[in-house]
């Protein structure tokens, strides 16, 4: 129980770092994007190649920092991953949502969504191949924490965790002390009222997507590390962040923040009285449940 | 006399080809309140959109001081001097009121705090609030947070779309009257409202909209006591175009 409960939290310290981007491109854009998930993956497989090449060119890189599989190489291939990954959502909008949002309506949107998933999700196949691919192959023990209650954690695990608090602090601290933030904040509230107060819309829908590009990024590296990656994580991944964003309220991102540890934890303590096999109809679950008593989510409001 | 605002026959809609305003023109003569007043539908809001750049203007100009900002990029019309207070909606609810005002005070760079200052002092209550969200405010309150933050990049002119709409008749009053007291300070009102009777009472020169058309414009103080404009509003009747 305390192990699915911790497992919970760490699963969901990667949801809410998907969700967030998630929530707040949603809410702006007035489309569920369908193909946000896919950005872990760019993210997850651009850190596999720049890993593979910083680790060739100056081999020192390649070693392991302290008890975590997680290399220096791998550290910086993590930041170069988010830019990219950022720069892909800015690409993706301009080439295909941007559009379709000119000439079609929300659910030609959603649609084009689900293309741009089938599309990259089919690319990665292609270039990286369907096989499952590891950040390291040295096997890294997980630390006994506990022996009563019996507790397991992974070194990486809890680096992921940390790094993922440190992250969504340090998106607080600019939400919430900067006026930067509060024009992000001002924008996924309402967006016509931002307009006239000033902000650059056009402006903000590109940085929406850099900063959700960016964290996808990291919550796929994340992921990768405590998990394998492959073509399908993405596939994988969207509806439990999807849920996050629900629960949360749509358009709040400390409500994706919320619902990603809520999410992350419901499907692991799932697993006490479910067999693993029916986890991830947890998530689902969750949406149903969400959606029929408060539509809105735990922070979400009727949309100006 | 000099018109700070002028909208020479304004043709504009939501969807193209659908025009809501179908040849509009008016007025607004600097540090003065110029009131729009007509029938549900008339186009009064679409016309302070359209000068606001948020409705597309397909046909006529909009000039600020004789310089033509047809279509301004909505984002940018700070810049020209003019500031937009929309109907509802017109606060960031999810912001305290101390970030709502730091966020349009956020280009005037070493003068913010002073404006800051300047404007807690024009509106006590927001001052000892500061720090509460912005959706916490009082029907009242909201109405005067969103006029400090139009206040707050001192504008030349101020466009309100119904700022008295959902207020009590004392809040209403006092918003109006808020208003009333800008123009002392140079500043040109442009007005929607649908109070008639206040409306008439506080401003300068008045325009009645209907059916997307001028109907009858005039000083307010003569409409104020004028049958035909009760009719229109009692009745409902269409009057032939002025």
């Amino acid at each position: 129980m305390i192990q699915n409960l911790v497992d919970g939290v760490l699963v969901g310290s990667i949801l809410s770092l998907g969700a967030i981007g998630l929530t707040m491109a949603m809410h702006m854009l007035r489309f569920a994007n369908f193909s946000h998930a896919e950005l872990l993956s760019i993210g997850a497989y651009s850190a596999l190649v720049f890993d593979g090449l910083f680790s060739a060119l100056y081999p020192p890189l390649a070693n392991a920092i302290g008890p975590l599989s997680l290399t220096w190489a791998l550290s910086l291939a993590t930041i170069l991953a988010m830019a990219i990954t950022g720069a892909s959502a800015v690409v993706i909008d301009r080439l295909v949502f941007a559009r379709v949002r000119a000439k079609g309506g929300e659910l030609s949107m959603v649609f084009a969504s689900f293309g741009v998933a089938m599309i990259i999700r089919n690319v990665l196949g292609l270039i990286f191949g369907l096989q499952s691919q590891l950040y390291s192959k040295d096997i890294v023990f997980a630390i006994v924490i506990s022996r009563d209650p019996f507790l397991l954690i992974k070194p990486d695990q809890v680096f992921s965790l940390i790094a993922a608090l440190i992250i969504m602090a340090i998106l607080h601290g600019v939400l919430s002390r900067t006026t930067f933030g509060y024009a992000l904040r001002a924008v996924a509230e309402n967006p016509s009222l931002a307009q006239v107060s000033g902000i650059n819309l056009k402006r903000m829908i590109t940085l929406i997507w850099i900063i959700g590009g960016g964290l996808a990024a990291a919550a796929g590296v994340f992921y990768g590390l405590s998990n394998q990656i492959n073509p399908v994580l993405g596939r994988d991944l969207v509806l439990p962040i999807f849920a996050a964003t629900i629960v949360g309220g749509i358009g709040s991102i400390y409500g994706a923040v919320l619902g990603g540890f809520l999410v992350g934890i419901a499907s692991n303590l799932a697993l006490v009285i479910l067999p693993s096999g029916y986890s991830p109809s947890v998530p689902f679950l969750i949406i149903l449940i969400v959606l029929m008593i408060r539509p809105t989510g735990l922070f979400g409001e009727e949309r100006a | 006399m000099t018109e700070a605002l002028t909208a020479k026959n304004i043709v504009a809609g939501y969807v193209p080809d659908l025009p809501i305003l179908r040849d509009v023109s008016l007025s607004a003569e600097t540090a003065k309140v110029t009131v729009i007043i007509g029938p549900n539908g008339a186009g009064k809001s679409t016309l302070i959109k359209a000068i606001a750049g948020l409705v597309p203007v397909a046909s006529g100009t909009v000039l600020l001081n004789g310089a033509d900002i047809t279509n301004p990029a909505p984002d940018r019309m700070g810049d020209h001097g003019v500031a937009y207070v929309p109907q509802s909606d017109n606060i960031f609810r999810s912001l305290t009121i101390r970030q709502n005002l730091d966020l349009v005070l956020r280009k005037a760079g070493a003068d913010g705090p002073a404006r800051l200052e300047a404007l807690y002092r024009q509106f006590p209550p927001l001052a000892q609030k500061q720090r509460d969200k912005a959706g916490s405010l009082s029907g009242g309150q909201r109405q005067f947070l969103a006029v400090a933050m139009a206040l707050a990049i001192k504008p030349r002119v101020i466009l309100m779309d119904e700022p008295s709409a959902g207020l009590s008749p004392k809040a209403a009053q006092e918003v109006l009257e808020h208003a009333r007291a800008l123009t002392e300070a140079g500043v040109t009102i442009l007005l929607v409202e649908q109070n008639v009777k206040q409306a008439l009472r506080l401003a300068d020169h008045c325009y009645i909209l209907a059916d997307g058309r001028n109907q009858i414009d005039g000083p307010a103080a003569d409409l104020l006591n004028d049958p035909v404009v009760g009719q229109i509003y009692l009745g409902g009747k269409r009057m032939a175009p002025a």
